[in-house]
């Protein structure tokens, strides 16, 4: 007979584990301004790999920055520069020539969802094909795939060959999601990826998030803190373009925090 | 409650005046295009037939058909384009997908914006000093056709810009996002959305180069040719110096042969227009976003 309480201290003492996973990003004195505006200032932190790694704070704090950044986003935008380190994987991001092999390994997902102007099939198979992948049967097998794991399969298995930006928000963003997956990435970035969809769906992609953890690491950018709470292993505070503080999900939640703001956003008093 | 006030009644007065005012100003812009067609069809359609557009002119060019200048300004034309088309749409391409917004793509912008002020005569001279003697051309299609190629060139490139900007920045970004490279991005989501914008202003060009006069009359189109151009380095007749010609230069021409090669040469830029109506129209419908 096991004793219930012994099984729950075992439970407890297995977090410790988890933070001796390898380390998928390191962060370190993270600076980005757009020309004069510093959108985020001196972060540093480590994400670790097969974790959902949870932002949180409210708008303007830099957290879609500091995505940006760690997908080389600053090459769009002459006017956004980054400095300090960022590590992916050990290697420095700024000093590597294939920036293209870099954003292929990470997906991306924004808050408003971008159908590509072609049929739902091909948004979803470009990135196989990108990746020289032109197989009808392969693809067949990546596209159903994604979109299941997207949650989107049901509803769009008969018409695959209609066109991606016709869907609904909510459709369009569950295809952006897709999308990410065909890249069968290593990490997965998703900005507020809730915000154009109905909480059932919410919640069904969540679930899908969870499995995905098994696959990759996710970085988890949100304004519902709750989601956080719900998903998230660790999670970062992010307030006036600083990151305020980062701890387990659940020491945040409970209370153990090493700044007051944290727990004053926590429960809701600003923000 | 809703009873009509003096100044109720003299807002309505003021308005339906406007109103009226911008009618007959928008009436008074199609007149003289109708006046032009009506003229040309009275009084030049009398002598058109299959005979007039494909045998060549006889007696001093008083009498006989057009075929050599119709087929000249078709090989003008083509040639022009083939010049044009590649390289416009490869700097439109350049300007608006590789290009950051820097000094040099300013300075780039603003010869654009000049060469398309440019007046055609202007032209006309920089293709004699370029084409026919510095590079030893003659007067022949080829110097003709390049010098209209550089008149046209501003049309290309900035159609095909506004084509290429129409599509969202988004799903490049998204593109990007995935790991794409600039190329594949241009290919895969770029192109083929804005190529029908592309294509449109590639007509427009062909109406535009088929009606100037200026830059060929020094450059390769003749007076009078008895024969039909071989290859490009041959000169040629065309249809608007041919018009020019009869109309002008060659004495007791009958009244109605030079409103017949008006006719021949307007319907050529009215169906080429119609087209590239027609088809914008057609892929307005296709729209994808």
């Amino acid at each position: 007979m096991v004793n219930p309480n012994t099984n729950l201290k075992v439970e407890a003492e297995e977090v410790p584990v988890a933070e001796e996973a390898p380390v998928k990003l390191e962060i370190n004195d993270l600076t980005i301004k757009y020309g004069q505006h510093t959108a985020l200032k001196g972060v540093n932190l480590e994400i670790r790999e097969h974790e959902v790694f949870g932002i949180i704070g409210p708008a303007n704090a830099g957290k879609t920055s500091f995505l940006k950044s760690i997908n080389r986003m600053d090459t769009f935008d002459t006017n956004m520069s980054v400095e300090g380190q960022i590590k992916f994987n050990g290697l420095d991001i700024q000093d590597l020539k294939n920036i293209y092999a870099l954003r292929s390994r990470i997906g991306v997902v924004f808050p408003l969802p971008v159908g590509l102007p072609l049929t739902i099939y091909e948004n979803v198979a470009l990135s196989p094909r990108l990746r020289g992948i032109n197989s009808k049967s392969e693809l067949d097998v990546i596209v159903e795939r994604c979109l299941t794991r997207a949650a989107l399969w049901d509803e769009v298995k008969d018409r695959l060959n209609s066109l991606g930006s016709l869907l609904s928000g909510g459709q369009q963003q569950r295809l952006t999601i897709a999308r990410a997956l065909s890249q069968d990435p290593d990490l997965l970035m998703l900005d507020e990826f809730s915000i154009a969809v109905d909480p059932v769906t919410t919640m069904r992609i969540e679930d899908v998030l969870k499995e995905l953890k098994k696959d990759m690491t996710i970085i988890l950018v949100t304004n519902l803190v709750q989601q956080a709470r719900r998903l998230a292993d660790r999670t970062a505070f992010f307030l006036e373009n600083e990151c305020v503080e980062v701890g387990n999900t659940e020491d945040l939640f409970t209370g153990e925090v090493k700044d007051q703001r944290t727990r004053d956003y926590v429960e809701g008093k600003f923000g | 409650m809703f009873a009509e006030s003096d100044l109720n009644a003299r807002n309505k007065r003021v308005q339906g005046l406007f109103r009226m005012l911008f009618l007959m100003m928008t009436v008074l812009l199609i007149v003289p295009v109708a006046i032009i067609l009506f003229t040309l069809v009275s009084k030049g359609g009398g002598v058109i037939s299959i005979d007039f557009l494909f045998t060549n002119p006889t007696d001093g060019m008083t009498a006989g058909g057009i075929f050599p200048a119709l087929l000249g300004t078709v090989w003008i034309v083509a040639v022009a384009l083939l010049a044009s088309v590649p390289l416009g749409v490869a700097a439109a391409i350049y300007l608006n997908e590789y290009a950051g917004d820097n000094w040099f793509t300013r300075l780039i912008q603003l010869a654009i914006i000049n060469l398309a002020g440019v007046p055609s005569i202007v032209h006309a001279l920089f293709g004699v000093g370029a084409f026919v003697i510095f590079f030893g051309f003659g007067t022949s299609i080829l110097a003709a056709s390049l010098t209209l190629a550089i008149m046209t060139l501003p049309i290309v490139i900035v159609s095909t810009r506004e084509s290429l900007r129409a599509v969202p920045q988004a799903f490049r970004e998204a593109c990007w996002n995935m790991g794409a490279t600039r190329w594949q991005t241009i290919r895969r989501i770029v192109l083929p959305n804005a190529i029908s914008g592309i294509l449109t202003g590639v007509i427009l060009e062909v109406s535009r180069t088929a009606g100037e006069t200026a830059p060929i009359m020094f450059t390769g189109a003749a007076f009078f040719l008895p024969f039909l151009p071989q290859g490009v380095f041959d000169q040629t007749m065309a249809m608007s110096l041919h018009l020019f010609v009869v109309a002008t230069q060659v004495p007791g021409v009958p009244e109605e042969l030079p409103f017949g090669v008006a006719l021949v040469l307007i319907a050529m830029v009215l169906i080429m227009n119609s087209i590239s109506i027609a088809f914008r129209m057609y892929l307005r419908g296709k729209k994808k976003w």
